[in-house]
């Protein structure tokens, strides 16, 4: 591989950690919020209200129904609104994040579930209100699906953001279709291909270490 | 306070100030889900100081009574007066302080996995906005109290049933209440476990003066810790007395079914034989109590009627430190006359007496 080609491989790594990173960040900051409404707002929850549930539920349905690469183009208009261009990696996380909200807070929506009834109604016993709820129960209770539901995010991430290439966010996906298969250069695709079982692999084995120190179920 | 309400029969109930006796009074208390009555008109009350049990068959109400005594489920009608407030009307907000005077303790715990023991404890005052070392003082000296103080660091999932049921008593007394609730907090628990946390809730009750109300479906529990007993029954209270009274005399069907493995029951082979008619013997039942049981009744019986009798089957039991007894006689000979003679004497020193029937042969 020549030094040039090698210099634009270290750059679309850094593309697509940045892409990964601030988008899933993003759907962590939004989702996890969402998915706690979804859970507090449902029958028998801490803040029941069945219209607001429906309401949050067919929206989320709706972003999750709509592939990526169409979400990509059609979120354009928003992204030139937010970030002021419509091209590039910085263009890209508008529509990753967006993608990856709702699915991340359909993930955390069901470790939230998965929290013992009995330990809320235990903290209303004790007089708390429903932030001690969500605060000392809900989330930490569920802090362990939580990290790994963020993981799945994130890797879902990493391949989702090869796809935004297609509007020119750079990236390894991009790297490897413009060189790797444009271009014949079978080295570079090897190199991408490896690259990205790393970071997978590296994404996996530190959110599943974190999920083991959390876990105190025993 | 003296307003009055009214309750279905129309009598005028007048609401006591708030410096009441009665840490909890029920007034009629309703509560269906969907057709059927969870609570058809419970009416109680629990003295300060006192451990009342209500014991039922599943599903006869219990959870859903204990459960409107500190808000977590909303009677139809009637009221509940905790400290001489009325609280089921209480919306959330409002309940939240109600509830940090009554401490709760769960069948499954309820302890929250991500927090030590020592958190857990110290989570109720917490909510109430204490300082982190007068919370960990307090986490401390209620270990203490339950005997776990070396784990105090450690998290639940590494205790067993007795220790996380010592932690949740620990996390229910944490905010000092008014009045410990226990749901079926011994029903998962084997029996020496059982034991050891019902000498822990008696002995809290005695050094705190702690009104405890607990529910449970087993006689034992009643019987190892509690002052009164409840007996509740498809939503009614059908029975309601001092533990040892209860169980010397139970009014009700249910009472005795409840009762049935603890009381001596006469065996089932000579049960089997029983017949209405004549008999070589005649099987009587005698229930003794407080009283009537100091006294030697049976050698009284022979001194005063002679005759023959053989004692079948029974024991004294001790309940609250009086002796409740029942004996399970059989009388040779089918002399009326006799059978008679020895009823009255029995009945005439106190004692219940049941003719059960008769056998035909030996017993």
């Amino acid at each position: 591989m020549s030094p040039v080609l090698f210099e634009l491989l270290l750059r679309s790594i850094w593309e697509t950690v940045l892409m990964t990173g601030a988008s899933g960040l993003i759907s962590l900051v939004f989702g996890l919020p969402l998915g706690l409404a979804l859970v507090a707002t449902d029958r028998g929850g801490i803040a029941e209200s069945l219209w607001v549930n429906c309401g949050l539920g067919a929206i989320i349905n709706g972003f999750r129904s709509v592939p990526f690469i169409i979400l990509l183009v059609a979120l354009i208009p928003v992204t030139r609104l937010i970030v002021g261009t419509s091209i590039g990696t910085w263009a890209a996380i508008v529509p990753l994040s967006i993608a990856a909200t709702p699915y991340y807070a359909r993930i955390a929506e069901v470790s939230l579930r998965e929290v013992d009834h009995g330990l809320i109604e235990a903290a209303r016993a004790m007089g708390g209100n429903r932030w001690t709820i969500i605060r000392e129960v809900l989330v930490p209770e569920a802090l362990p699906g939580i990290v790994a539901g963020f993981t799945v995010t994130l890797v879902t991430l990493v391949g989702a953001s090869a796809m935004a290439g297609a509007i020119g966010a750079g990236g390894l996906g991009d790297l490897a279709i413009r060189y790797g298969y444009q271009r014949f250069e079978t080295s570079v695709m090897v190199a991408v291909v490896i690259v990205l079982i790393v970071l997978v692999c590296g994404i996996q084995w530190i959110g599943d270490r974190l999920v083991a120190r959390l876990d105190r179920r025993g | 306070m003296n307003q009055h309400v009214t309750t279905e029969t129309g009598d005028p109930v007048a609401i006591e100030p708030a410096a009441s006796q009665d840490v909890v009074r029920l007034v009629d208390l309703r509560r269906r889900f969907g057709a059927t009555a969870a609570l058809d008109g419970v009416s109680l009350t629990v003295k300060k100081g006192e451990i009342l049990g209500i014991i039922g068959r599943s599903g006869a109400g219990k959870s859903t009574l204990i459960r409107c005594l500190n808000g977590l489920e909303r009677p139809d009608s009637g009221e509940v007066f905790i400290e001489g407030h009325e609280i089921s009307r209480l919306g959330e907000r409002e309940l939240q302080p109600l509830r940090r005077r009554i401490g709760m303790v769960f069948q499954h715990f309820n302890l929250l996995s991500a927090k030590t023991v020592e958190d857990n404890v110290a989570l109720p005052l917490k909510i109430e906005g204490r300082p982190r070392a007068e919370r960990m003082a307090r986490a401390a000296e209620l270990l203490q109290l339950v005997g776990l103080s070396e784990k105090a660091k450690a998290y639940p999932a590494s205790l067993s049933g007795g220790q996380k049921q010592r932690v949740g008593i620990a996390r229910a007394l944490a905010a000092r209440p008014a009045l410990l609730l226990s749901d079926e907090a011994t029903s998962a628990l084997d029996p020496e476990t059982t034991r050891s946390i019902l000498a822990l809730l008696k002995d809290i009750n005695s050094r705190l003066g702690l009104t405890i109300l607990l529910i449970t479906h087993e006689m034992e529990v009643i019987r190892s810790i509690a002052d009164r007993v409840a007996v509740i029954d498809a939503g009614r209270i059908v029975e309601e007395g001092a533990v040892w009274q209860v169980f010397a005399d139970p009014k009700s069907e249910i009472t005795r079914s409840l009762l049935g493995g603890i009381r001596p029951q006469l065996p089932p082979e000579i049960a089997s034989r029983l017949a209405a008619g004549e008999g070589a013997e005649t099987i009587l039942r005698i229930d003794v109590a407080g009283e009537a049981a100091h006294r030697p009744l049976l050698s009284e019986l022979t001194a005063s009627v002679p005759g023959a009798f053989r004692l079948v089957h029974g024991g004294i039991d001790h309940v609250q430190q009086q002796p409740v007894g029942t004996l399970f006689v059989a009388i040779p000979g089918a002399d009326a006359a006799h059978l008679a003679a020895v009823i009255a004497f029995l009945k005439d020193r106190g004692a219940r007496v049941e003719v059960l029937g008769h056998v035909a042969g030996s017993v």
